[in-house]
């Protein structure tokens, strides 16, 4: 197949790529860019260990085309400590014990980062809503869903 | 014996605050020490590994259940562009796998179920492999299959293996204690029923996946999912005498792993294929399933028929417990087939009951293979116990509190297994699920509680002869703390769990302490991350080599002191006396090889517990200790849809200690939620042996939405062999949940379901039996009418 040319913005950096055109952002994420922070949990949307930020909106990047992306910013969990610091989710989920096996957790990260930046006041019903999408064998989501609600309870205390 | 009772959620301990204030890093809720990677896509699982020259393999299974293998054609896969190797079974020696070594890695002649490897491929690019396997031409002859184990009994049914000459495996689980027909007789109160569960799937978010990789002098590294590096080292070894490698080293290393729950405990296929592939190829070859491939290809807890009768006399004290099983093996054998050692523990050891009887049959069928799943044959054989335990206090007329009361272990037991019961919370566990449940609480309309209880292993199990686990200890120049341990994490947090016990012991904090866990070539020898024996029997492994180090430490600064070793105390990075801090750990250890005649400062340690192997009569104190626990369950029930709602989930259990109160929340949250999946949703539906629903949206795994309000309870009951007095607590936590929400269910609506998983249609149907209705509906799977049962 025909590469074909894709200008993209990952994680604050320019790339100028030749992909495939079905080529999937998670396959380019990880196997072209050794970016390998995403995880295929089941490759057909349906874990949410590949959700990655496409400008600013959570997606599923095994179903994504990497050409769907082309113009936009990705930001995947590589991206989402900025200046050596880790964004408060990250060290919400450390802290509460939401990390088990870390396979769901790059992709739960994500999702819930997505979530934050579109309600920075989501509230656990919302919350949990919109994890059901990601699929956790290990922690029973409690922990998890505990992170993002001190997040956001902590940014309101902030205000 | 001290008991602290404490609520892990709400980080408030009553009871005995001397003991907890003498450790600083035990009893702590301390973050995962790998957190920081896994949070940053820094850690690395199987599916990240990429070696230079590594070739992509692939496997081609079954089309049919039970067939003679004809012709297999690879002429055109071996000619398309790309690929490097196709193998058949034709094509390989004859290399055996699982408990029976009845299971070759490629097959050859017979196929005997959907998942059986049939060919494999290995290309420079996935993309190709897949296409390679298109290309592979199999000619079958079906032959007649059978799917059901009772079925599978009888003499005219057809034969899994003809040379095993009979579809039962000569696994003769039979034990008898006491009398129990004499007990039937002079019983007050009996009760009799059928009880059955289904195969569910341990649903690993990473999925399986290996690298098999040989170097010029044909020594074999495989980076795989393991929780078993040591046992598999030497299955890969045999498959190398197969291939006629004599004398050479076989390195295991075990990247990050997406969960376990007993799925790794064993070698597989697939493991066996990319060695074979990597040995014709001269190349690295990695196999990483897909999920499809991973609800079809990886080994399932096996489904049970269990029937089950029990009595207790006029003052509800259990007089016997009879039970036979009948387990579905599958086509192949590895430790699903001797899931009854352990279900032989709740059998004989659930609450005092004198007489007991169990028998229990694995049998062969064209299904695909089972194997271990967290709680290891528990949850299934309390599923029984547990629903009749409720069933014969309402015969008796008792309080279901009261009849468990009644019967509740108690330490200094012996049981009629030869269990040695010592440290046991059961009696607190059940006073705290009654308390908090409010068992006595006004009736509400479809609203029911439930509970249940367990007994699990929690000091290791000696399956094997060794139930060991060795530690290596080394200090750097700096007090920074190498651990090399055998324990396998998995995500359960052993890595955090044996930092903080190094870290205690050696007066360092946990961040100085570095847990390698992953490599044979560096780790000492374990025999698994099963039985929930990693907490007890590593960490205790550990503690002994670090405490080697302790005295060597105290030994030397009071020579470079001249202060006495009783006068000194070692915390905080460095040796104190009378309240002042007078040498740093740091500054010792340089010293000590910076001299003449100097040394370092290393230890190790192998730990095996004081259990033993079971006799010739099944019995044996299998575990140097055991964890006790109680599930509670408020429910409400749907009557006009079946569905059941969780309201209240109270998780009680005695964990001897918390090591670390937040890790031990996320085994029993988690636990307890695959507990309400087993009681509710899961179950992979095999229609002739086709798995039918190899997906998440088809296999009902809980999310986010359903995950339940559940509130642990932690009792510590500070046993004396376990390291700081811990148990093992990775299993119990879906151990009692299925009968719990049984139980709770027919408290709500006076219906008893029998049959896992409790599906609303099932609900549903029961309701409309009992209010005497003949047919239940049209069943949305099979298209049939189907009779209220």
């Amino acid at each position: 197949m025909n590469k074909q040319s894709l200008e993209i913005i990952i994680n604050g950096e320019k790339y100028s790529l030749a992909v495939e055109p079905n080529r999937t952002l998670l396959e380019m994420l990880r196997d072209d860019l050794e970016l390998t922070g995403a995880k295929e949990g089941c490759g057909e949307g349906v874990c949410g260990s590949c959700t990655v930020l496409m400008d600013g909106k959570p997606v599923r990047s095994c179903l994504t085309l990497a050409l769907e992306a082309s113009g936009s910013h990705v930001t995947t969990v590589e991206g989402l400590a900025q200046h050596g610091e880790l964004d408060p989710l990250q060290q919400s989920f450390i802290d509460h014990g939401a990390v088990q096996c870390g396979f769901c957790t790059s992709g739960m990260l994500m999702g819930a980062k997505g979530l934050l930046l579109e309600n920075p006041h989501a509230g656990a019903k919302e919350i949990r809503n919109s994890l059901s999408g990601h699929i956790c064998r290990c922690t029973g989501y409690t922990k998890i869903v505990e992170a993002v609600e001190s997040v956001v309870e902590s940014s309101k205390e902030k205000r | 014996m001290q008991t602290v009772l404490y609520v892990t959620d709400d980080q408030e301990r009553k009871g005995n605050k001397e003991i907890m204030e003498e450790f600083t890093v035990i009893g702590k809720r301390i973050s995962k020490v790998d957190a920081v990677d896994k949070a940053t896509g820094r850690a690395l699982y199987i599916q990240d590994f990429k070696l230079p020259g590594m070739l992509y393999g692939k496997i081609l299974y079954s089309k049919y259940p039970h067939a003679r293998i004809i012709r297999v054609n690879t002429e055109k896969a071996k000619a398309l562009p790309g690929v490097i190797t196709v193998l058949t079974g034709e094509d390989i020696p004859p290399v055996r796998l699982g408990v029976y070594k009845d299971n070759p890695p490629l097959k050859a002649g017979k196929v005997r179920s959907y998942r059986d490897e049939v060919a494999a491929v290995a290309a420079t690019d996935l993309e190709t492999a897949r296409e390679a396997i298109n290309l592979i031409e199999v000619t079958y002859e079906a032959v007649p299959a059978i799917f059901d184990p009772e079925e599978a009994l009888k003499p005219e049914a057809p034969l899994v293996h003809e040379n095993h000459k009979t579809n039962l495996l000569k696994m003769p689980w039979n034990l008898h204690y006491g009398d129990v027909e004499a007990a039937k007789i002079e019983a007050a109160f009996n009760v009799e029923e059928r009880f059955s569960t289904t195969w569910v799937t341990h649903c690993c978010m990473g999925t399986s996946g290996a690298i098999a990789d040989f170097d010029h002098a044909d020594n074999l590294t495989v980076y795989t999912n393991t929780q078993i590096p040591s046992l598999a080292q030497k299955d890969f070894q045999e498959t190398l005498k197969v291939l006629g490698f004599k004398d050479k080293r076989v390195r295991v290393i075990k990247p990050c792993i997406g969960g376990g729950f007993g799925s790794k405990l064993d070698t597989y296929a697939y493991e066996h294929v990319a060695i074979l592939l990597a040995w014709r190829s001269r190349r690295p070859v990695k196999i990483v399933f897909e999920r499809e491939e991973e609800f079809c290809a990886t080994s399932p807890r096996q489904p049970t028929v269990t029937y089950i009768s029990m009595g207790c006399d006029k003052e509800g004290k259990l007089l016997y417990r009879d039970m036979s099983m009948v387990l579905d093996n599958g086509a192949y054998t590895s430790w699903g087939a001797t899931t009854p050692s352990v279900m032989m523990m709740p059998i004989t050891s659930l609450y005092r009951v004198p007489n007991v009887r169990y028998n229990a049959k694995c049998v062969y069928t064209n299904n695909t293979y089972s194997q271990a799943m967290r709680g290891y044959g528990n949850p299934q054989a309390t599923f029984a116990i547990e629903s009749a335990m409720d069933m014969l206090a309402e015969a008796a007329g008792i309080d279901r509190v009261e009849f468990r009361r009644i019967n509740s272990n108690q330490p200094g037991d012996v049981t009629p297994q030869g269990l040695k019961i010592t440290t046991c919370g059961l009696p607190e566990c059940i006073e705290a699920v009654s308390r908090d449940l409010e068992f006595g609480r006004p009736r509400e309309k479809g609203v029911g509680v439930g509970l249940a209880s367990l007994i699990h292993v929690g000091g290791g199990a000696r399956i094997y002869k060794s139930d060991g686990c060795g530690t290596i200890i080394k200090m750097d120049d700096y007090g920074k703390v190498d651990v090399f341990t055998g324990a396998s994490d998995m995500g359960q947090g052993a890595d955090t769990i044996i930092a903080q016990i190094v870290a205690e012991e050696l007066g360092v904090k946990v961040e100085d302490v570095h847990v390698f866990h992953q490599d044979t070539d560096i780790c000492p020898w374990d025999v698994g991350a099963h039985a929930s024996r990693t907490t007890f029997v590593a960490g205790n492994s550990a503690l002994g080599a670090a405490r080697k180090i302790r005295h060597r430490l105290l030994n030397m600064a009071s020579e470079t002191t001249g202060i006495d070793e009783d006068k000194l105390t070692l915390k905080n990075r460095a040796f104190f006396a009378d309240g002042k801090q007078v040498l740093p750990i740091g500054k010792l250890l340089r010293g000590s090889h910076f001299k003449p005649r100097g040394e370092m400062m290393m230890a190790d340690n192998f730990y095996d517990p004081p259990n033993e192997n079971m006799g010739r009569d099944f019995s044996g104190n299998m575990s140097a200790t055991y964890s006790f626990g109680t599930h509670g369950v408020r429910v409400k029930v749907d009557e006009a849809t079946g569905k059941v709602e969780i309201l209240d989930y109270i998780a009680a259990h005695d964990v001897g200690r918390a090591i670390n109160p937040m890790l031990l929340d996320g085994q029993v949250h988690g636990g307890v939620l695959m507990g309400v999946g087993y009681a509710l949703t899961e179950q992979v539906i095999l229609e002739n042996g086709r798995n039918m629903n190899p997906d998440f949206r088809d296999y009902k795994i809980l999310t986010a939405m359903d995950a339940i309000h559940s509130k642990a309870v932690v009792i510590e009951t500070v046993d004396e062999q376990g390291p700081f007095g811990a148990k093992g607590i990775g299993e119990p936590g879906c151990v009692p949940t299925a009968p719990a929400i049984a139980n709770a269910i027919y408290d709500a609506i006076g219906v008893r379901i029998k049959d896992l998983p409790i599906t609303p249609e099932k609900v549903l149907a029961a309701i409309k039996k009992k209010n005497g209705a003949v047919s239940c509906g049209i069943d949305a799977f099979t298209q049939k009418e189907q009779p209220c049962e």
